[in-house]
């Protein structure tokens, strides 16, 4: 795009990079990796969801939103999930977030998807090296701030014939 | 007792919410008798000066509609919320960014670019802008300056209530004029419409499969479409199970997918990406190439999932656009 501006990347940038692992399969690997001490880099936050169906693509936005610079997605092999089709359903949701992300101008780099088994560890190892290393490359994510209002103006105070708060909405 | 007063605006919009009001029909003929609009730009001959001399708070409630881009825009809500009790985001626009906010996919230079330039009915040699200032013989003129982005109404002011759709069906507008006028409201921040999802009170809902597996994405004017199934299961891109319910069917019951404009119900924070989630769910493959293909059904992911709320979005706008982009 000829409007962006590359912004230096700080030499003493860490990447943050949100995990949502399966319950079953990669949360399992990374804690496998963890007590086979393997060592890999510690820019992961690790959430554990049951199973990687349950990612919402609201979950990776609200995780790019506050503050992530990328996020990574693992779930069981397919075939291999706890609950049939969890794993597909991520898939599909993945592929088009993917394109969704692209064109509001965030690189597809920044959002994995990997399958990694319950007994590969060492996968958990090489995956988070490659994408903190992809992510340093590609530098910190800069949204587009959200504008709010100042808060400090306060509406003037209800006269009649208004209204006592009462709960729900119109319907 | 003299009558509450109402004030009804526009910012960034194409006059569809004001067409709603003349949709009440003979309802309208209540809403006059019940309250006195001192300000309605569109069929009244009122003006800014109007509204600048009223007290604070003296009109009960003002409706406004239409995103909001530039700093008539954001000078006209400030003034308006400061001289009504309550503020109404009204119609898509103004709740969530609505069509106007889909700029938000381009720069300011890029859309300043276009227009004044690239676009193909733009024959301007000399490479004129507009100009904030102009100083003419007759005086000096003045233009509104045109923002980095487009945003709704509450990220601009504070918003008591807002009234989704593209137009805000007439059945809403009327439910609200009598809340209002009864002051029996629901708390601060509402959205006066159902809470619940389009599907769940569609008139095709009989039709609609458990799962309806799709396998190939189709445009309306591609199928023949059935009158009485469930478009999703006719393989078109229907919103109906990620957005709010409240529109009337108006979309449906004309053979036409919903497009989304009555915006997410209170449990979703990023509409787009609530209907990604459950639209590609359905797509009837396990594998990542069949579901590419599948996928190419959807030119315009971004267009389509936030065709009314890119600015209310989590994301707002298109990475980067305003980098280098200062306000003129």
């Amino acid at each position: 795009m000829p409007d962006d501006v590359s912004l230096p990347i700080a030499e003493d940038f860490q990447p943050r990079i949100i995990a949502f692992f399966c319950n079953w399969c990669t949360y399992t690997a990374s804690d496998l990796a963890g007590t086979s001490r393997m060592t890999y880099a510690p820019n992961t936050r690790v959430i554990r969801v049951m199973c990687s169906g349950r990612i919402d693509p609201q979950f990776v936005l609200a995780a790019l939103r506050k503050g992530a610079d990328g996020v990574l997605l693992g779930g069981c092999h397919p075939g291999d999930c706890h609950y049939q089709a969890g794993n597909y359903k991520c898939l599909r949701r993945f592929r088009l977030l993917k394109r969704l992300l692209t064109q509001l101008g965030i690189e597809e780099e920044r959002v994995r998807l990997e399958w990694i088994a319950a007994s590969e560890g060492d996968r958990v190892q090489k995956v988070t090296n490659e994408m903190v290393e992809q992510i340093r490359k590609l530098g910190p994510l800069r949204l587009e701030k959200i504008p709010t209002h100042p808060n400090g103006e306060a509406a003037p105070a209800p006269a009649e014939p208004m209204a006592t708060a009462t709960e729900g909405a119109v319907s | 007792m003299s009558k509450p007063k109402a004030g009804f605006y526009w910012c960034a919009s194409c006059g569809g919410c004001e067409e709603s009001v003349v949709d009440l029909a003979e309802a309208i003929l209540d809403v006059v008798d019940a309250i006195d609009f001192v300000f309605f730009p569109v069929a009244m001959d009122f003006k800014r000066e109007d509204v600048e001399a009223m007290e604070d708070g003296e009109m009960t409630v003002c409706f406004i509609n239409g995103a909001l881009r530039t700093s008539e825009h954001r000078e006209m809500a400030e003034l308006l919320r400061r001289k009504s009790q309550f503020l109404i985001a009204y119609g898509s626009c103004s709740y969530q960014g609505g069509i106007p906010g889909l700029a938000n996919l381009y720069s300011r230079s890029q859309i300043l670019d276009f227009v004044y330039g690239g676009s193909p009915s733009t024959a301007n040699p000399e490479g004129n802008r507009p100009q904030p200032h102009f100083h003419a013989p007759e005086g000096d003129l003045e233009l509104p300056t045109f923002d980095s982005e487009v945003k709704a109404l509450d990220q601009v002011v504070d918003v008591d209530f807002y009234l989704p759709g593209c137009a805000p069906p007439p059945s809403l507008l009327k439910a609200a004029v009598e809340a209002l006028l009864s002051g029996e409201l629901p708390p601060k921040g509402s959205v006066l419409a159902p809470d619940k999802a389009l599907c769940e009170d569609c008139p095709r809902i009989d039709s609609k499969p458990n799962e309806p597996l799709i396998s190939e994405f189709k445009r309306p004017w591609e199928i023949e479409i059935d009158h009485e199934k469930c478009l999703l299961a006719q393989g078109l891109l229907c919103l109906g199970p990620a957005t709010r319910s409240g529109c009337d069917h108006v979309c449906i019951n004309g053979n036409m997918p919903c497009t989304g404009c009555m915006g997410p119900v209170s449990r979703v924070q990023d509409h787009g990406s609530a209907i990604l989630s459950a639209l590609a769910s359905l797509i009837d493959s396990d594998d990542p190439q069949k579901i590419d293909d599948v996928l190419e059904g959807i030119p315009d992911p971004a267009g389509t999932f936030y065709r009314y709320g890119l600015p209310h979005s989590t994301l707002f706008a298109k990475c980067g656009i305003t980098q280098g982009n200062g306000e003129t």
